[in-house]
């Protein structure tokens, strides 16, 4: 977040700019691009069975011996003190094993936040934890029981009386407005960014859009709440955990509770949902410290009101969105900027404008972001942070241009589509937004619409057919090892902390592992879920499945290096370097004259070994700085409208991603279709009620905070231009956040086109279009 | 959660004497239970009285004898229910989801309680259905769901059902039992109006229980049909909800009786309208200047403003499309 910072990145980006390609990971293509093997194959989740039978085991589902129970007690005030506490009551009921308040709870240093200075950092609030006597949000942890049973639990946390001194809260979004931060970064971009005078070209020109969008807060909903169970014994803990970061996690703790990183486990076989929730909260520790005292295993399961008081979601937005254009389409000012909450114990800047700075091409450009400073609990990670919003005011913008130029608001885009990233120059790896929308346009029949709104209609139901650009970065993060074992029965065992929070981690990993080894699917297992093995990083920024793969890649690397060692000069091989040759069909064979080639067996056995295993991390992804790698897609939304009611109700959502080559279609069309399922609820249900008078969420379950039901869910359509990365393992970029970015533009410009009626607020319901109406 | 005793009734009798005695009442549990997870409600003894009467029975007069304890997903799904009164099946399967309409008792639905977000968060302060004398954060508050007609400046919930309102429409009767003796409440007056007890959700008294809801016979050649207008297509509570039964002989609106839900404390009958439409051809010009009868002392909200339009406009797209069936 620092000036220092810019500094650094803007010197990497500087030297790497220098270098040449051939240095540089993504310099060469990887030779695995366009080999038709197990990548691009149809497969379904390989732990499927064992998650229909319910046999796979969730955190929350452990069997442990001993095993005692927490409920939580949270603060019902924004900002006080606690006046008086009484557990006593608590203390005496049935089956209570411990009550932990700020009095009782060991002291700990605060939770080091995600940063991208500290890999190891994951703290999502560096809020004390029942550290002292202060209540900072409403929500907040103010004591915890432990029982024998979860009833019992509950019930004994009822019985704590606490009685607060109030003190004024921050909790209005509009009052927090003038004292609001500039900050100096987000993430690592510099957050304010002008070129040219984008004020006075807006007046100028012929054609202009000022606009103010507002986003409501979401929160997350992951089908499982969060859950640890933690057991230690003696000084080494483990930690059955629901999780996005299991290495981060464990080092987390090893820190925190001052113990050797090598005496924490983390285990998380099975996440049921992430989303950027499951990183590393209060109940992380509050668990942990629970069982150190009562010295038995503990249960921490949230209540799915729990996960929306303790756990942070999207942030507010207000943004301004201005763009003009001269009369030939061509964009001469961009104005990207507005206010969302950060508070500084938080760690999610909510980077809303970071994606408009890459999707068109404006001769003047303004962005920037401020920070507001709430009284609540830190905002987080959530789907697609910042684009998932950002885009829904750009997007918007560009076809209210459209439609005041009355230009299609696809030719609109395209006139602006940049040959290299506008603000920095550098040039795309591979960019087919173009081609996403001929093949969306055709495929979804958008010729059919009528760009005068409010002219099709079927009774009551006016019709109406939207567009809208997603975008999302490609990542990959900079640490990570994998282990390959390799047996001389050709079978390969791959391993790393890997996290699989329903994507198809081990899936889509397993699949490239057989290609890069050169071995069938059958013979190739890959081990993840467990801090004790090589270290993975978080998932997250849709950068997990690249950065395993560059790992594996490495691994394979070394293994190829080590392997020909073996070979020695017996070897068909011999005389050859590790470049020379490649991983296949259970050997090593030549590149040059393939007729040459060593199986592993022969290898493995001419050296007495019964096997052989390597440990490689992959190199810095420094690709992401020499060129500029970005995600995009096209999305079409056709609805209808009741003109009675005001009802929106979608008929079919179409998606074309330009996401780089598809490692798995099943998979990857699930992930992509939830991602626009998660669309649809954001632009017209979700919102997190936040009461500014006592700065509480109102509805913090899912009766009243309203996700998408079945029936709200159309026909949806998810296509890609399959064109690979050539700078990018395996060509391919993430997939997990990108399906949501747009999806709530193409509705909110389809209701227009249906209605003639622009909502700029998010979520986008009929009370909305009514007011607006004038009825 | 606090510790409670559970036991059955097997009979009227013996509920009307479990509840003289301070027992709850538990049907499907749908929302007694969730009140309890929460806080809301704290009783400590309940009695399950599912085991209660689940008959659908024709009364003498032509019409319906429902049981207490027939659950919603059997009632909207009977033969004769569907017939003969199709607005309550429809209405009843706009309610909740296919789960909880398989728990939920048809005495549980009329006697559930607000989803008012402040009744609901036992840490909010000021509810006073829930504590009385607390004051009422709904209003000045999130007030979107909640009551434009019938409310007071204690209260402003909106009573949740779906089936209720169609009950309305069908001029139900609602069979009381207790100690004392037996009484028939007609459904539109069984719920209260919040004055300043908002924390007396109907008319029932002590220990006293429902045992059946009667439905008089349909008129003969009456159409009917439910609307439910709500942010999700479905598992959501109406923002407006109509129930019409119409009635029309050459061209005339010989028989009318509207309900609306999500806009009061209780079922709402729009009386006036209906006497101002019955015996004339019901233009959407006498639709719209009838309801504005009803809505003349509509106390709308910032946050719910919107629904006096909407309730309009959704009535008379009902009855446009009743009568023009008809026609």
């Amino acid at each position: 977040m620092s000036r220092v910072q810019n500094a650094v990145i803007g010197s990497v980006r500087t030297v790497v700019g220098w270098l040449p390609e051939r240095w540089l990971p993504g310099g060469s293509p990887d030779p695995l691009i366009g080999r038709h093997g197990e990548v691009g194959r149809q497969l379904g989740h390989l732990d499927g069975p064992l998650k229909v039978t319910g046999a796979a085991r969730f955190a929350a589902e452990v069997p442990l011996e001993q095993l005692c129970h927490a409920a939580l007690v949270h603060s019902p005030v924004a900002r006080g003190r606690i006046a008086t506490l009484d557990t006593r009551a608590a203390e005496a009921a049935p089956g209570v094993v411990l009550v932990l308040t700020h009095r009782t709870m060991p002291r700990l240093e605060p939770v080091p936040l995600i940063s991208i200075t500290n890999m190891t950092a994951v703290g999502n609030s560096a809020l004390p934890i029942l550290q002292d006597p202060e209540i900072r949000y409403n929500g907040q942890v103010v004591a915890l029981v432990l029982a024998e049973t979860p009833q019992q639990a509950d019930f004994a946390a009822s019985l704590i009386d606490i009685s607060y001194d109030e003190a004024p809260a921050r909790t209005r979004f509009e009052a927090a407005k003038p004292q609001a931060r500039t900050p100096a970064s987000i993430l690592v971009e510099r957050n304010e960014e002008a070129v040219g005078d984008a004020e006075a070209a807006l007046r100028q020109s012929a054609f202009q859009v000022d606009a103010i969008y507002t986003t409501p807060g979401h929160n997350h909903a992951a089908i499982e709440p969060h859950a640890v169970t933690a057991a230690w014994t003696g000084d080494r803990l483990v930690l059955h955990d629901a999780t996005q970061a299991i290495a981060p996690t464990a080092a987390a703790l090893a820190k925190l509770f001052d113990i050797r990183r090598e005496d924490v486990r983390v285990l998380s076989p099975f996440v049921g949902g992430g989303f950027g929730a499951k990183g590393f909260w209060d109940h992380h520790v509050l668990a942990v410290a629970a069982a150190r005292l009562v010295r038995r295993p503990v249960r921490l399961v949230l209540s799915r009101e729990a996960v929306f008081r303790m756990v942070g979601g999207r942030s507010p937005t207000e943004q301004r969105v201005a763009l003009a254009a001269e009369a030939g389409g061509r964009f001469t000012a961009l104005i990207h900027t507005g206010y969302s909450v950060m508070p500084p114990y938080g760690a999610c800047p909510e980077q809303y404008t970071l994606g408009s700075r890459a999707l068109y091409r404006a001769q003047n450009v303004r962005f920037g972001q401020k920070h507001l400073d709430l009284d609540v609990v830190p905002n987080t990670y959530m789907r697609a942070p910042g684009e998932a919003v950002g885009s829904f005011a750009l997007e918007s913008a560009v076809d209210e241009l459209a439609h005041q130029m009355s230009m299609d608001p696809i030719e609109l885009r395209l006139r602006n589509d940049p040959e290299v990233h506008p603000l920095s120059g550098i040039p795309f790896s591979q960019r087919a937004l173009a081609e996403a929308y001929r093949q969306g346009a055709e495929a979804f029949g958008w010729a059919a619409r009528n760009a005068t709104p409010r002219t099709r209609r079927e009774g009551e139901w006016l019709l109406g057919m939207g567009c809208a650009t997603g975008s999302f970065p490609y990542v990959r993060m900079p640490a990570g090892a994998v282990r390959i074992r390799l047996t001389r029965d050709g079978r390969a065992s791959v391993a790393c902390s890997a996290q699989d929070m329903g994507m198809g981690t081990a899936t889509v990993q397993s699949q490239h592992a057989a290609d890069r080894l050169g071995l069938p699917l059958a013979a190739v297992s890959f081990e993840m879920g467990d801090s004790d093995l090589p270290p993975a990083p978080m998932a997250g920024g849709s950068g997990q499945t690249v950065s395993i793969v560059a790992a594996v890649a490495a691994a394979a690397t070394k293994l190829t290096g080590e392997l020909l060692r073996l070979a020695g000069n017996a070897s068909p091989l011999a005389g050859l370097r590790a470049g020379e040759v490649r991983l296949q069909e259970g050997g090593l064979v030549s590149l040059a004259d393939p007729a040459r080639r060593d199986s592993f067996d022969a290898i493995l056995s001419r050296a007495g070994r019964e096997d052989i295993t390597v440990t490689e991390s992959a190199a810095a992804p420094l690709e992401m700085f020499k060129y500029a790698m970005q995600s995009q897609s096209a999305n079409f939304c056709d609805l209808r409208v009741s003109a009675v009611t005001g009802e929106i109700r979608i008929t079919r959502l179409l998606g074309v991603f330009d996401v780089g080559t598809i490692l798995n279609p099943r998979t990857a069309a699930s992930q992509l279709r939830g991602g626009m399922i998660m669309g649809l609820g954001m632009a017209l249900s979700e919102e997190v009620l936040f009461d500014e008078r006592s700065g509480r969420i109102m509805n913090a379950g899912l009766a009243d905070y309203h996700i998408p039901a079945h029936l709200d869910i159309p026909e949806i359509d998810v296509r890609w231009t399959g064109i690979p990365d050539p700078r990018s393992p395996l060509g391919a970029r993430g997939i997990g956040e990108i399906a949501i970015t747009g999806v709530a533009a193409a509705i909110a410009n389809a209701v227009f086109n249906a209605t003639g009626t622009r909502l700029r607020d998010l979520p986008l319901t009929l009370d909305k279009l009514l007011e607006e109406e004038g009825a | 959660m606090i510790p409670f005793s559970y036991s059955r009734a097997g009979t009227a009798e013996q509920a009307t004497a479990a509840a003289a005695s301070g027992h709850r009442l538990l049907g499907g549990g749908t929302n007694l239970v969730d009140l309890m997870r929460r806080g809301v409600e704290q009783p400590e003894r309940l009695v399950d009285v599912t085991g209660l009467s689940d008959d659908i029975r024709p009364t003498p007069q032509g019409g319906l004898m429902i049981g207490g304890a027939v659950r919603n997903a059997a009632l909207a799904g009977h033969p004769a229910v569907r017939r003969e009164y199709p607005v309550l099946s429809r209405a009843v399967l706009a309610g909740a989801s296919a789960q909880i309409r398989n728990m939920a008792t048809v005495a549980g639905n009329i006697m559930q309680r607000t989803r008012c977000a402040y009744f609901t968060d036992a840490a909010t302060r000021g509810c006073n259905k829930r504590s009385p004398g607390s004051g009422c954060d709904a209003q000045g508050g999130f007030s979107r769901y909640h009551a434009i007609l019938g409310g007071s400046s204690a209260c402003i919930a909106t009573h949740p059902s779906d089936m209720c309102v169609a009950l309305a429409a069908l001029d139900a009767q609602v069979h009381l039992a207790s100690a004392a003796g037996l009484r028939v409440v007609p459904l539109v007056e069984f719920h209260r109006l919040p004055g300043d007890a908002p924390h007396l959700d109907t008319v029932l008294q002590p220990g006293e229980i429902i045992t059946a809801l009667e439905l008089p016979p349909p008129p003969a050649a009456m159409r009917s049909a439910y609307r439910k207008v709500r942010d999700r297509a479905s598992y959501a509570f109406a923002l407006v909800s109509v129930a019409a039964c119409v009635t029309v002989d050459r061209g005339t609106l010989t028989d009318i009786r509207l309900a609306f839900g999500g806009i009061a404390p209780k079922p709402w009958r729009a009386l006036r309208a209906e006497e101002a439409l019955r015996g004339t051809p019901a233009t959407p010009q006498a639709i719209a200047a009838a309801l504005a009868l009803d809505f003349a002392e509509a106390k709308p909200l910032d946050g719910n403003a919107f629904k006096l339009p909407l309730a309009s406009r959704t009535a008379m797209a009902v009855l446009a499309d009743l009568i023009g069936d008809a026609a």
